[in-house]
């Protein structure tokens, strides 16, 4: 799956909804996979207490590693040559979000076909939680 | 150097899938269409963070027989130092972003080589003085051949900013 460069128009966006009720569990999980332990992230009582903070948070790196869902679902993993966020509010357990992909540019370089995009991803109150950029590699159509 | 190896191996990416909720055949199935669009199963885009996993320096991975910061009898098994400032261990994640040569995929076993970028300061109303540091980290293969950089952002407040707000 590469996407032509033909099918896509400046300005046109995808939306996803990564998480409709982040779970506690989910956020562990992500803890296992990646080797982040850091305890903010699973330990309530740590966090509460010694860090100072309402509850547990997910890390910034599954939100932007959900993110990454409407990039790749619409232009393929395989084709991704950049994904840059900036992590602007903190995502908790119970957040909805939901991520919108917009082609901002279309360009050649170096006999490649390539896509700019702007990337953000809100919560339930509409709060961007993650923004950002994306180059993707499209077919010489 | 930073991570000596990092082995690319097929459940470690679908166990990183499931984790980022992301169904993808791509990262799981060798047989679906997406998987052989790309050639063979390849990882999510921000899988090298898992390279953690393999790190023996790794801050957030608890050790045998250490003390851990995180709770057990008590709120934390190892309060936080003076230098650690508003109690964050580590600071918080700012930005993060990737340069791709090519998809990380199974069989890969990567190395990794860090290097510090800027350090600055900002004040702000809520976490006092915001101490930021990068720190570029590129993962290379059995060949010596880049396969990604990866560039991060943290900070750490001075003061806790969920303090008064």
């Amino acid at each position: 799956m590469t996407v032509a460069p033909s099918s896509l128009t400046i300005g046109e966006t995808r939306t996803k909804v990564l998480f409709d009720d982040l779970s506690r569990t989910q956020i562990v999980m992500y803890a296992g996979a990646s080797g982040d332990y850091n305890p903010l992230h699973s330990d309530e009582r740590y966090t509460k207490e010694v860090a100072g903070f309402p509850s547990i948070f997910a890390h910034g790196m599954l939100s932007m590693g959900a993110t990454g869902r409407v990039i790749t679902d619409w232009f393929g993993a395989q084709n991704v040559r950049s994904y840059g966020v900036r992590f602007v509010n903190q995502v908790w357990p119970g957040d909805k979000l939901e991520a919108t992909v917009t082609v901002t540019e279309l360009r050649e370089e170096e006999c490649q076909q390539l896509a700019e995009l702007s990337v953000t991803t809100v919560n339930q109150d509409g709060a961007p939680v993650v923004t950002g950029t994306a180059t993707v590699l499209l077919s010489n159509d | 150097m930073a991570l000596e190896a990092f082995p690319v191996e097929a459940t470690h990416i679908m166990m990183f899938a499931r984790a980022i909720g992301d169904p993808n055949p791509a990262y799981v199935d060798p047989t679906s269409d997406e998987a052989i669009a790309a050639g063979g199963i390849v990882a999510p885009p921000t899988f090298p963070m898992a390279g953690m996993q393999f790190e023996p320096a790794n801050p957030f991975l608890p050790k045998a027989g250490e003390p851990w910061f995180g709770s057990g009898r008590e709120a934390t098994g190892r309060p936080p130092k003076e230098s650690d400032g508003s109690g964050v261990q580590g600071g918080l994640h700012a930005e993060q972003s990737f340069t791709y040569v090519t998809p990380l995929r199974p069989g890969m076993v990567l190395h990794a080589v860090r290097r510090e970028g800027e350090t600055w300061t900002k004040e702000s109303r809520r976490g006092g003085t915001l101490t930021f540091s990068e720190m570029y980290t590129d993962y290379l293969d059995e060949n010596d051949e880049l396969v990604v950089t990866a560039r991060m952002l943290s900070v750490i407040p001075s003061v806790n900013p969920t303090e008064g707000s």
